[in-house]
């Protein structure tokens, strides 16, 4: 199948579109406009809803209302957006509807800069909204990955009955690079408790609230359950040379892009190095650090916030000692070098 | 000639109904239901046209009415 | 003797936790009536509000719906989004749609969303314990204004009815009051209108209904509907406003 050149924030697009989701909700922000505007091009030309919004907080209270009704729905956003979307992701979660999220990160906090970013990894994979749910959170480095991790998402939401989101950045989104735009073959995932009017069958219920003396308790413990369950069988990590590196870089999304060039330079120069990149950055691949018997090999965690990652990486290694950071927030990018430097002060 | 019925364990006891008989057929009764609230009954029931309007303002409908 | 008054299909037959005296177990007959009346239980969606209505799935038989407080009219519009043919109808109250999500109910409203609202004004915040609401008459006493709202501070009370009236989108807006029989019938009429709004497809469709809260406004259940008929109808006209 040939390659195809596309702005990164298209490819998501394309990828819903090929997934089946045909009910897009969304407000324009940068930098994911791109994404917007293609859903709503596409919609029209294979008849699907797309709804420009009146706020981000309408478009994910519009996704909640499609997917009860048993549409794949997808919203997307950026940082400041997807804050403002977190009460309809704790909702969605808690009423156990499917969704995709999408959010191409950008310099925070408040309305910080359109510059690319990973700031927003503590919202994602720590809750954002209230209450103890857990988003499904992908996290994808290049534009074949948009592609193949957004149909993805769909599927894994389905499966779930879970929110899944989708953690992008503005450079990722903005980016122009080569991709194939596979046939994807969804998953049919049979959806017993959709809302389309109690006919011939007893009325439905969806909802989050349990008022009632220790079924919220039993609720969440069910929500665990289910959480449990995907974190058994969703993991998914990319990882290189783990075995023999002394020095393993971690890093997801844009940064994984140039660490994986950081590694392979210091390889050249005869540095045994390799590299750890979550694609799941929940649930997170604790097992590849948690396996790790030889207890001399250093973490170098590089991210493009201040260190949020990094503390499920020092979570999941055991010893703090063994794990170095190299991040900054605001718009950062790592270049290769300054990356290879800090693998080399490791050796 | 009329008849209504009184859910006692619907009642609340808000008197509404009472308001609204242009019969007097309704009254506060001395019984509680089972969330100790004092219901309504019905006490001169030869006077029920069962015209309803107990009915209609009973927020808890509570009340069948039979003609 | 032949039953000519008892509890309809779609309306659930169990305890509610309203307060003695309360409109919204009227309000919820007068919906569920409607509802079978125009036999289309087996097609409507309800969407219940965050308020003392938050528990009204648990009275109405029909597929339903919690949603975040404020955004019926978000979830609303994605339902209709899926199927048309569905008859998607929010439940809020003041707080609910004039306050936290006056947004989604003006921007449904002017995209001319093929839904119904059924929007319970009592004046007051019920469910947290009788705070001030959008809709609180001038110099009514609440727990957070206990002098009185005051007009320089908040403004006057917000008129739903007739902001929404003005609207292209809006097809059908009528304040009605559950303050006694004819005015319970005249609620009814309206409901029913604003459903068959939606089955003819003709737009947004909203009906603001007077409901008393004994309980909140510090008054028996009987001077609750005196209140309605004296003073609140006063601010708040009754009629339709748009049709």
């Amino acid at each position: 199948m040939s390659k195809i050149l596309m702005c990164g924030n298209e490819v998501i697009g394309e990828a819903a579109v090929q997934a089946g989701c045909r009910h897009y909700f969304g407000y324009p922000i940068t930098p994911q406009n791109e994404l917007t505007a293609y859903m709503a091009r596409r919609m029209e030309e294979v008849g699907g809803v797309f709804l420009q919004s009146e706020s981000e907080l309408a478009a994910i209270n519009m996704v909640l209302g499609a997917s009860a009704c048993g549409a794949r729905a997808m919203t997307s956003s950026s940082s400041p957006g997807i804050s403002l979307k977190q009460e309809g992701i704790s909702y969605i979660a808690g009423m156990e509807l499917p969704a995709v999220v999408v959010n191409v990160m950008r310099g925070g906090p408040g309305l910080g800069n359109i510059a690319p970013s990973q700031s927003d990894y503590f919202q994602a994979v720590k809750g954002g909204g209230h209450g103890d749910y857990r988003l499904i959170v992908l996290a994808p480095s290049c534009s074949q990955e948009l592609y193949d991790l957004t149909a993805l998402a769909f599927d894994l939401a389905d499966t779930y009955r879970n929110p899944v989101m989708i953690l992008a950045d503005g450079m990722l989104g903005q980016m122009m690079e080569p991709v194939t735009l596979k046939k994807i073959n969804s998953k049919r995932v049979k959806k017993p408790w959709v809302l389309t009017g109690a006919k011939n069958r007893p009325a439905r219920m969806l909802r989050s609230l349990f008022l009632e003396a220790g079924a919220l308790e039993k609720h969440n413990e069910k929500l665990q359950e289910k959480y449990r369950r995907i974190k058994a069988k969703e993991v998914r990590c990319e990882t290189y040379n783990i075995s023999r590196a002394e020095v393993i870089v971690v890093a997801y999304g844009s940064s994984a892009r140039l660490t994986k060039a950081a590694v392979k330079m210091a390889e050249e120069r005869g540095i045994k190095a390799g590299y750890i990149k979550p694609i799941t950055l929940w649930p997170f691949p604790e097992e590849v650090f948690i396996n790790e018997k030889d207890k001399d090999k250093r973490y170098l965690v590089v991210e493009m916030n201040e260190g949020q990652m990094v503390e499920d990486v020092e979570r999941c290694a055991g010893d703090r000692k063994r794990v170095s950071f190299y991040g900054h927030a605001g718009g950062w990018i790592p270049q290769v070098e300054d990356i290879f430097k800090r693998i080399k002060k490791l050796v | 000639m009329g008849k209504v019925v009184i859910n006692p364990a619907r009642c609340k006891g808000c008197k509404l109904c009472i308001e609204v008989c242009p019969r007097n057929v309704l009254v506060p009764s001395s019984k509680n239901n089972h969330l100790g609230i004092y219901v309504v009954e019905p006490k001169k029931v030869g006077e029920c046209t069962g015209c309803s309007r107990c009915a209609m303002i009973c927020p808890d409908v509570a009340i069948e009415v039979y003609r | 003797m032949k039953k000519v008054f008892g509890r309809t299909r779609t309306l659930r037959d169990t305890h509610t936790h309203y307060c003695p005296g309360c409109g919204h177990g009227i309000a919820h007959r007068l919906v569920a009536e409607v509802i079978d009346e125009l036999g289309i239980r087996e097609r409507t969606i309800g969407i219940a509000p965050v308020g003392c209505a938050v528990l009204a799935y648990y009275y109405w038989d029909l597929d339903i719906c919690e949603a975040p407080h404020g955004r019926p009219p978000a979830v609303a519009t994605g339902m209709k989004s899926v199927n048309p043919k569905n008859i998607v109808f929010t439940y809020q109250g003041d707080g609910d749609l004039a306050a936290i999500g006056f947004n989604e109910t003006i921007h449904a409203a002017n995209r001319g969303e093929n839904i119904t609202v059924i929007f319970i004004n009592n004046a007051i915040y019920g469910m947290t314990g009788g705070q001030m609401a959008p809709t609180t008459l001038c110099g009514q006493v609440t727990a957070t204004t206990p002098s009185g709202r005051n007009a320089e501070r908040y403004g006057q009370p917000i008129h739903v009815a007739e902001l929404l009236g003005h609207l292209p989108g809006v097809t059908f807006s009528s304040r009605v009051a559950l303050s006694d029989i004819p005015n319970i019938m005249k609620t009814k009429q309206a409901i029913k209108k604003a459903f068959q709004a939606q089955m003819d497809g003709k737009g947004f469709s909203i009906v603001e209904v007077l409901s008393p809260c004994p309980t909140y406004w510090r008054k028996t259940p009987v001077e609750a509907l005196k209140f309605i008929k004296k003073d609140m109808t006063k601010i708040f006209p009754l009629g339709v406003f748009k049709e």
